[in-house]
């Protein structure tokens, strides 16, 4: 127990550049990655890593960059998400499931069902976004270990 | 009915996840985007798409689904099949377009999500 207590909370940050559909959904692979040898609850690993992607995701389709911080405790995962970007005009109208602004591009590489928000909305515990436009968006989530 | 049985019966070719044949099937989802798939499939489902990127897997990976199924004889990237043989997701090839598949899937049986 005492060494639990030690070992948590731990962080890690990792860069998204926007544009950049190479290498995307690297970030919430290694989100993944981390938790699995934590040995966190499956259900718990899925739940995060469908969040994390989304998160990621959208950084990718809609912004210039954006840093995600992972926040590991012993009794839940808190994933923070802020990118440089257009930001979002009516948040709540994003929110809405089937709205999206993707390009063509974008929805031939299979994106822009405008899930994905909501997706998060249903997979985590809390879920913020804020965003301002032409500066950027805040994106945290927050998924219990025991629920 | 098995993925394996899926594979014999309809002639798919196995790219990747030779060992994950013996996968239950509960059912299937088709779409080509993603969120969607993330959204509507089920666990153990096959899912049909056209999509060929790795993030495919990452999606059948966090949905538990029992195999991706390529329409229209599509091949999957490289890196796809390395991330499925990694993942352990199986990646088959259908020369059948999207329709015909889904189609001879659902009259043999493999249901869609709706209970009806
Ligand atoms: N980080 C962001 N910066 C700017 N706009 C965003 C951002 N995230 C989301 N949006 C806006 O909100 C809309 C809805 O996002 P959501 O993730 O729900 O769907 P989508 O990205 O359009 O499609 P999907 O996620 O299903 O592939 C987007 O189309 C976009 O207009
Ligand atoms: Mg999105």
């Amino acid at each position: 127990m005492e060494q639990t207590e030690e070992r948590y909370p731990f962080h890690n940050t990792f860069r998204i550049e926007g544009g950049n559909f190479t290498h995307a959904g690297s970030v919430s692979s290694q989100v993944k990655r981390i938790l699995k040898e934590e040995r966190f609850p499956n259900s718990v690993i899925r739940r995060v890593s469908i969040a994390t992607f989304e998160a990621e995701m959208n950084v990718i389709c809609y912004a210039h960059w954006g840093i995600l911080t992972l926040l590991v405790f012993s009794d839940f995962i808190k994933v923070a998400i802020d990118d440089e970007g257009p930001g979002i005009h009516d948040v709540d109208q994003a929110m809405t499931e089937g709205f999206s602004t993707a390009s063509d591009k974008i929805r031939e590489l299979g994106f822009g069902a405008g899930m994905g928000l909501s997706n998060i909305k249903k997979v985590t515990d809390e879920m913020v976004l804020t965003s301002v436009v032409n500066q950027g968006t805040h994106l945290e989530f927050m998924v219990k270990v025991f629920s | 009915m098995k993925v394996e049985d899926l594979v014999k019966f309809f002639g798919l070719e196995v790219k990747a996840g030779d060992g994950q044949l013996h996968q239950e099937v509960t059912g299937g989802y088709v779409g080509d985007l993603l969120s969607d798939v993330i959204a509507h499939s089920l666990r153990g489902n096959v899912w049909v798409t056209i999509q060929t990127h790795p993030n495919i897997v990452a999606v059948a990976s966090m949905k538990e689904l029992a195999a991706i199924i390529l329409a229209g004889g599509r091949e999957p990237d490289p890196e796809t099949l390395k991330k499925a043989e990694e993942e352990g997701i199986p990646v088959l090839i259908s020369l059948l377009p999207a329709f015909e598949l889904v189609g001879r899937l659902y009259q043999a049986g493999v249901a869609g999500i709706v209970s009806c």
